[in-house]
């Protein structure tokens, strides 16, 4: 989304196709202008990135607090040892000394040591980074096609049951607090409540001791169980989103003419309606990312599961100053790249984007 | 639209005039969203919410929510003295709920206006002013709308103390940025109309046009956004505090929550003490959405819902 974009609001920049003339149609898009839009976006995002990298240093420089101290938790530390500790950290260096080898070093891949690990926080990231992937990869498949699918469905049919009952479901999953969810459901289905014995693992990724295909069957068991959390509560988003751009193109001209020609109703929602509804919701996608986010680290906590989401948990409990910056640059810096690559493809898929 | 309300009488001075339209708007207001069955239900169940938490004291008092003397042994379930059991403190879950619910309720409500208020602030300036100004603000504001709210939300409560005041800080100035896209489209809307220009030529200043003229246009609009965005701070607030980042003094839904994962009620299958406040946090969560969006779709027809 560029700063002078239509004043319209968030999420649906896309307007309707400007009436150029007949001369530029829809295939007039050549690779000079898309070059341009990709430099414009490409910018934007390595802003996005310092601001990133300036927000994660002077939040958690600036404000009071010494991080020696909470590092060592209140224990009797000699003076020595404090002086250690801070020239470990580089804490004694004037602030603008620590700034450009922050800057430096988050930009070489060094975010720091751990104080609670006591291990780089970027090996600890990339550890946890697979499993948090195959976690937040699954469930983003699940809501994002369930969302889509049901929202068409609920906007086809609106007003009628079908409708209200989607949307209705989906607005309450939507009010439900994730970490909530995960536990009742760890209680219902993994301790065991009356009747219901305990179907699926309490937490964790894997039972321990297993090889192969029988491993592969472990993880997908514990995984059963977070990936319904998160589908859970993240679908109701796409729904709305897919239902109220659905909706914003069944008044359209194209739909009555499609319809004219004599096709199913089946086939104007299919080939007609769904393709130019995707767009906004394929965007708001996107932009709802940060939101999973959020999703992902409590779910992850609830379960145990040994992701981005859990290690979030474990250093903000401490707290572990390097390694809740590190994830925080993490997870702010994914977030804007995953949104640049979207507005990097957008116009491949819509033409009428990015001129 | 008919009403009750007779035309004005000649000779009406502006004011007056003025509080006639408002008060005629008002009704015609209600009378639509009257015709919201969703909107209702969500304006009773606040009602009811409200109505808990302002004579809480006089229900169940502060006490409740003391560890010294709690009144039953510790992880009591249901009874008839102890309607939902009791906490690991033994102390009555019932009254905690009805307690905790002053604070939910509070932080959401002043977290949503503080997010509001930064919001319609960025956004008329940013609408009003055009130019490099504009376009810097809203670069912010697209930046803080892509990022990971919460994962800032929750780096801001770490590195500040423990308290009531830093969970709303970190949610208002975390949440601002959809507000402030909206109220900048709207004030754009706005300032494209002829009585701007006339206020203009009228030698009407920055600041008289962006607070006597946009600010009462805009304001439906920001209405129907912080009754969304209480719904989102209520949720934020609980997140925080399961989380630990709460105020540790005080009792909310989310404290509760957090407190019955601690004493281990998941895996002894104690759901008395885990069912009640989620269901608590997702009926009000649920209850201003659905005002929201009635209010919306009064409002602004075109974003509604019905339509």
């Amino acid at each position: 989304m560029t700063a002078d974009a239509s004043p319209t609001p968030a999420g649906k920049t896309v307007g309707p196709a400007p009436a150029g003339p007949a001369a530029h149609g829809p295939w007039a898009y050549t690779t000079a202008v898309y070059l341009r839009y990709g430099v414009g976006k490409l910018g934007g995002a390595a802003v996005s990135l310092l601001a990133v990298l300036v927000t994660g240093f002077f939040l958690f420089r600036l404000i009071p607090g010494d991080p020696v101290k909470t590092m060592t938790g209140g224990r009797p530390v000699s003076t020595e040892q404090l002086v250690a500790y801070r020239k470990e950290f580089g804490l004694d260096l004037p602030l603008w000394q620590q700034f450009t080898d922050y800057c430096g070093e988050a930009l070489t891949g060094d975010l720091g040591t751990s104080y609670q690990f006591r291990a780089p926080v970027i090996d600890k990231i990339s550890e946890a980074l697979p499993n948090t992937l195959l976690l937040t990869g699954t469930a983003f498949v699940l809501y994002t096609a369930l969302g889509i699918f049901l929202g068409t469905r609920a906007a086809w049919r609106h007003g009628r049951l079908v409708d209200r009952l989607h949307t209705g479901l989906a607005l309450t999953l939507y009010s439900v607090p994730s970490f909530w969810l995960g536990l009742l459901l760890i209680i219902v289905f993994s301790v065991g409540t009356g009747p219901i014995p305990g179907l699926f693992p309490t937490g964790g990724m894997e039972s321990g001791g297993e090889e192969g295909f029988a491993y592969v069957l472990d993880v997908a068991h514990h995984l059963i169980l977070p990936v319904v959390t998160l589908v859970a509560v993240e679908y109701g988003q796409t729904l709305l989103v897919t239902r109220s751009a659905l909706l914003d193109e069944m008044g359209s001209d194209y739909l009555t003419t499609a319809r004219a020609k004599g096709l199913r109703d089946d086939l104007v929602r299919r080939r007609h309606a769904v393709p130019n509804a995707l767009l906004p919701t394929v965007t708001l996608v996107f932009v709802n990312l940060g939101r999973t986010v959020a999703g992902v680290i409590l779910v992850e906590t609830v379960f145990s599961w040994p992701g981005l989401g859990g290690l979030f948990y474990q250093a903000l409990s401490v707290p572990d100053l390097p390694l809740v910056q590190g994830l925080f640059l993490f997870f702010a810096a994914a977030v804007i790249i995953m949104n640049t690559l979207a507005d990097l493809v957008y116009p491949l898929l819509d033409p009428r984007v990015g001129r | 639209m008919k009403t009750d309300i007779p035309a004005p009488a000649a000779g009406a001075g502006p004011r007056r005039l003025a509080w006639q339209r408002r008060r005629r708007s008002a009704v015609r207001f209600w009378k639509q969203y009257r015709t919201h069955r969703a909107g209702l239900v969500g304006m009773t169940a606040l009602t009811l919410f409200a109505l808990v938490a302002l004579t809480a004291p006089l229900t169940v008092g502060s006490d409740v929510a003391g560890v010294t003397d709690a009144p039953g042994r510790p992880m009591e379930s249901p009874s008839g003295e102890f309607p939902l059991g009791t906490d690991r403190f033994g102390r009555d879950l019932l009254g905690l709920l009805v307690w905790g619910s002053r604070v939910s309720l509070l932080v959401g409500l002043l977290a949503a206006v503080l997010s509001v208020a930064i919001g319609t602030l960025v956004g008329i300036t940013a609408g009003h002013f055009k130019g490099a100004y504009a376009t810097v603000l809203m670069r912010v504001t697209d930046w803080f709308l892509v990022m990971p709210t919460l994962v800032l939300a929750i780096a801001l409560a770490t590195v500040m103390s423990r308290s009531l005041g830093t969970v709303i800080l970190a949610i208002g100035v975390t949440s601002w940025p959809t507000t402030a896209r909206l109220v900048r489209a709207q004030t754009l809307a706005v300032e494209s109309r002829p009585y701007i220009e006339r206020a203009k030529a009228l030698g009407g200043g920055h600041r008289h046009i962006m607070a006597r003229h946009v600010l009462p246009n805009v304001m439906p609009l920001v209405l129907a956004q912080a009754t969304l965005m209480v719904s989102g701070a209520i949720l934020a607030e609980a997140t925080l505090a399961f989380l630990g980042l709460g105020d540790p003094t005080v009792v909310s839904w989310g404290g509760l929550l957090q407190e019955a994962r601690e004493a281990g009620a998941v895996s002894s299958g104690d759901w008395w003490y885990l069912v009640p406040p989620g269901i608590a946090i997702a009926a009000v969560a649920l209850a201003f959405t659905l005002c929201g969006r009635a209010v919306e779709s009064v409002l602004n027809p075109r974003l509604g819902v019905d339509r």
